[in-house]
């Protein structure tokens, strides 16, 4: 004749009712557990008030126990009874036989349980919910555990999250803690869960960051942080993001690790000829590698002129045209420059034209090479080039037309919209002057901004070609 | 430049130092105080690439008065900078705690100025954290080489684990690729810190009031595939850095390109695999009695990527096998392909109770299809009789099993081999 034992949902009752069944010696199979999730047509049986006497158990029975009995589960009260039963009735040694079916099924509940226990730490996410009077925020989660496991993981918050005044809600079971005291209440749904909380898009910032694209393991990801959780973590809204960025990302890693196999030194001066004069230059300069550029270019751009020239214009590298023909300012740019030259009385056979960049940095767009402005490193390693056309030449004048050209001879901080037209004294020539690129002007596509900027170039090589004469006429 | 650009930056910035444990530590809720340690370590998230996300892992900054070939952060690299203030440190951890995204901090940092300058800014951040918020959650500081003893000191006192990073496997390699750091000065570090600790315990036993010094101990980091160095050379590394300096954790982080790198540098990251492989290796040498010479051989000082080092092992060494589960000693059965340390465990009770047989063993969940070669049980196993087949090799390595990353990244996580 079976019975059935009612029980609330707790350790502790399922504690008290094995108690007495044991000391009134009820074997398993003459009872039917049922707690507040399950129901019964079978009489109960009456279990006396009084509580029986001690009986002992390995202590490590009870520690499990405690756990297996949040699986959510009706037959772990049979399943724990039923190990009690044995454990109390000659086999001691029960829990030490891990592949008995009993004791098997056992640990795979406990493992379960203590595994969502864990997961629970690990994936509460607390919003701050201000307060109106200015106060602590209170801090509110909403969380969806596996098995009945809030009562035995709330002392961890507890502890961790002294300070705070904290509220953790399921759909079985609610807690707070207020400083002082846990207090549980009714379960409610996700819905009443709060909205956001600003922080989160740091958060999701943080963990997109900490991300490795080359390394995809999606498997590993959801096997550790399974998808029925990730409603409730901020970061996991930017996973799909991630993903689907992530084959564009490795390419550019790709790419810039393809710029390495060009085996750059890292600057130019690796490849200098030991003798510095203009011809020997312009044969060692094919040879440089002192940047990744040389892999890409069709040829590397040397200056032209006289070796006596008084005036050097340094453009910022050369163009599509002058890549291929393998001389400077012969493209559209070069042409501007020699009309203003000959419109202010610059002769251009006295003028010696080269580039801070000797290299053409492009980025391919279907058939077409679209000009890119050289970085720092790459005009760092080119720098010894230009360094060494000027001692040979020794010029009286040097014009940087752009940004690139001022920076590369006048340091980092020159700005050509802020000095432009002024003569600054240097180490390497007595009078430097920086204007802007006649590039720059090409591709202005408002024509009254394009007429007055000729006009304001036009002024610049102007105040050159004065200082030309004036030198002249000094000599 | 605003708060999330920075953090954008310092974390990418970050990720390249393999380690984010925040187990090991016992540091002790305090009434109406925040945090507290856990001894396993939580994982709060992962990160598409399957990566633990249990620390806020960044750099205070990414700018670097050095010039490490192998270091996204070198002097020399485009990469772009930022800089974080200690005080934007300290309220990015506790917010991130408060909401329990994280365990803990982990702050490193380029080296700016000097040493001592760099350790001064990270233990700024420590103890702001321990002494301002009454912060006991983890915090893992870099341990800056060359910076002075009386640093160090402070760092061990607020931080729950230091770490230097030893970086490359030998003083060649690091001439190479980082020649302004020296091998003798990151040992002088990891001694220094040894000493502190061990005295720290020390004390720790006689009164419970002791002050703690970095509780969770030291570890440090080691790039694998940067140089042409063999996995011989690196286990022999990692096996004297436990011994010498008793650290807790040898990282091994597969060396990844890096946009503009040096041209001494390889262009193609070894496979992720090899870093798994190493890390099995490592556990067999701290928890299966294994010694550095038996994992791998003079004529191949490389592990073998195909099988896990303690399979390669028993097929190195037939003559010990098949091992009777029933009666083989725990050393032994430790060497059997497939058991882990907590099912000879199992297998050391159940067996006081009664003679184990195969279905035993599939109920311990041991993977049979490689172990089935190397015991004998209570029943029949005639597969055990197979061990000298010349083709036992293929039959324990299935070739589309091969270089599955899955499996051995698991497996490099709990040291079940």
């Amino acid at each position: 004749m079976t019975n059935a034992v009612h029980i609330q949902r707790s350790f502790e009752a399922w504690r008290d009712a094995a108690r007495k069944l044991i000391a009134l010696d009820v074997p398993p199979d003459a009872i039917a557990w049922i707690d507040d999730d399950s129901s019964s047509l079978l009489p109960e049986l009456d279990l006396p008030d009084a509580a029986p006497s001690a009986f002992q158990v390995p202590a490590e029975f009870v520690g499990f126990s405690r756990l297996v009995a949040c699986f959510r589960d009706p037959q772990r009260w049979a399943l724990l009874y039923r190990m009690l039963w044995r454990l109390t009735h000659g086999e001691k040694q029960l829990l030490q036989d891990a592949t008995d079916d009993d004791t098997h099924r056992f640990f795979a509940m406990h493992r379960k349980v203590r595994l969502d226990r864990h997961k629970m730490t690990a994936f509460v996410r607390f919003r701050a919910v201000q307060s109106e009077d200015g106060s602590e925020p209170h801090y509110i989660a909403w969380h969806r555990p596996d098995h009945f496991i809030l009562r035995l993981t709330a002392p961890f918050f507890q502890r961790r999250f002294a300070s705070m005044k904290w509220t953790i809600l399921t759909p079985d079971e609610s807690v707070t803690w207020d400083g002082t005291d846990l207090r549980f209440s009714e379960g409610v749904p996700a819905s009443q869960a709060p909205a956001g909380d600003e922080l989160e898009t740091l958060w999701r910032t943080y963990y997109a960051n900490s991300f490795n694209p080359a390394r995809l393991n999606l498997k590993m990801m959801r096997r550790e942080m399974p998808v029925r959780h990730w409603a409730t973590l901020p970061e996991t809204e930017v996973i799909d993001d991630l993903i689907r960025e992530a084959p564009r990302r490795v390419e550019e890693m790709v790419k810039k690790q393809t710029a390495t196999k060009c085996k750059s030194t890292g600057s130019a001066a690796d490849f200098l000829p030991p003798r510095i004069s203009l011809p020997q230059l312009r044969d060692a300069i094919q040879g440089c590698r002192g940047c990744d550029l040389y892999c890409n270019a069709t040829q590397a751009v040397f200056g032209e002129g006289p070796k006596d020239a008084s005036i050097i214009f340094v453009g910022e590298q050369p163009g599509d045209q002058e890549d291929l023909a393998g001389k400077p300012f012969v493209g559209p740019s070069g042409h501007l420059l020699d009309e203003v030259m000959e419109e202010v009385g610059i002769p251009r056979d006295e003028v010696y034209v080269t580039n801070a960049v000797k290299h053409f940095k492009f980025e391919p767009r279907g058939t077409r090479r679209i000009h890119a402005k050289p970085n720092a490193r790459e005009m760092a390693a080119c720098k010894p080039w230009l360094a060494s056309e000027i001692s040979v030449i020794k010029p009286e004048i040097v014009v940087c037309l752009g940004s690139t050209a001022a920076q590369q001879l006048l340091g980092k901080q020159f700005r050509v919209t802020k000095s432009r037209g002024e003569w600054i004294k240097t180490d390497f020539a007595p009078r430097v002057m920086a204007t802007v690129h006649p590039s720059s002007l090409l591709r202005m596509p408002d024509h009254d901004a394009r007429v007055q900027a000729r006009k304001m170039f036009t002024h610049d090589l102007n105040l050159v070609a004065k200082a030309l004469r004036k030198m002249k006429a000094s000599a | 430049m605003d708060l999330r650009a920075k953090l954008a930056i310092l974390a990418d910035a970050a990720k390249y130092d393999a380690s984010c444990a925040s187990s090991g530590s016992k540091r002790r809720a305090r009434d109406g105080q925040l945090g507290d340690t856990n001894k396993i370590g939580i994982c709060h998230s992962y990160t598409p690439d399957g990566r633990c996300v249990s620390l806020l892992k960044i750099l205070l900054t990414n700018y670097c008065i050095y010039d490490c070939q192998y270091c996204v952060n070198r002097v020399s690299s485009d990469s772009p900078r930022a800089r974080f203030t200690p005080e934007e440190v300290v309220r990015l951890t506790l917010e991130f705690y408060k909401r329990n995204y994280i365990e803990g901090l982990f702050l490193s940092s380029g080296v700016i100025q000097s040493a001592d300058h760099t350790m001064e800014q990270l233990v700024e951040v420590a103890r702001s954290l321990r002494e301002d918020h009454k912060y006991n959650g983890y915090i893992h500081l870099k341990a800056v080489p060359g910076a002075s003893e009386d640093l160090m000191a402070q760092a061990g006192r607020y931080a729950d684990r230091l770490s230097a990073n030893i970086e490359l496997p030998t003083q060649r390699d690091l001439q190479q690729l980082a020649p302004e750091k020296k091998l003798i000065d990151i040992h002088r570090t990891m001694v220094q810190l040894k000493v502190r600790i061990a005295a720290a315990k020390e004390e720790q036993r006689a009164s419970k009031r002791a002050p703690q010094f970095a509780p969770a101990g030291q570890s440090t980091q080691m790039i694998v595939g940067a140089t042409p160095s063999t996995d011989a050379q690196i286990l022999t590394t990692a096996d004297s850095l436990y011994r010498t300096h008793r650290l807790r954790r040898v990282y091994y982080s597969a060396f990844s390109p890096i946009p503009h790198a040096d041209l001494r540098l390889p262009t193609k990251s070894p496979p992720l695999v090899r870093e798994n492989r190493l890390y099995q290796a490592d556990w067999l040498l701290r928890f299966y009695g294994f010694k550095v010479h038996e994992l791998t051989t003079p004529d191949d000082p490389q592990l073998d990527l195909s099988i896990d080092p303690k399979t390669a092992w028993a097929l190195r060494h037939r003559e010990q096998f098949p091992v009777d589960v029933n009666r083989a000693s725990r050393e032994l059965l430790l060497r059997v392909p497939g058991l882990g340390a907590r099912n000879v465990q199992r297998i050391l009770q159940i067996r006081r109770l009664h003679s184990i047989r195969l279905s035993d063993l599939l109920k311990l969940r041991v993977p049979m299809a490689r172990a089935k070669y190397f015991v004998v049980t209570a029943d029949h196993n005639p597969d055990s009789l197979r061990i000298d087949r010349m083709n036992l090799r293929s039959r324990v390595v299935k070739p589309e099993q091969q270089l599955n990353l899955f499996e051995v990244a698991v497996s490099a996580k709990t040291g079940e081999i």
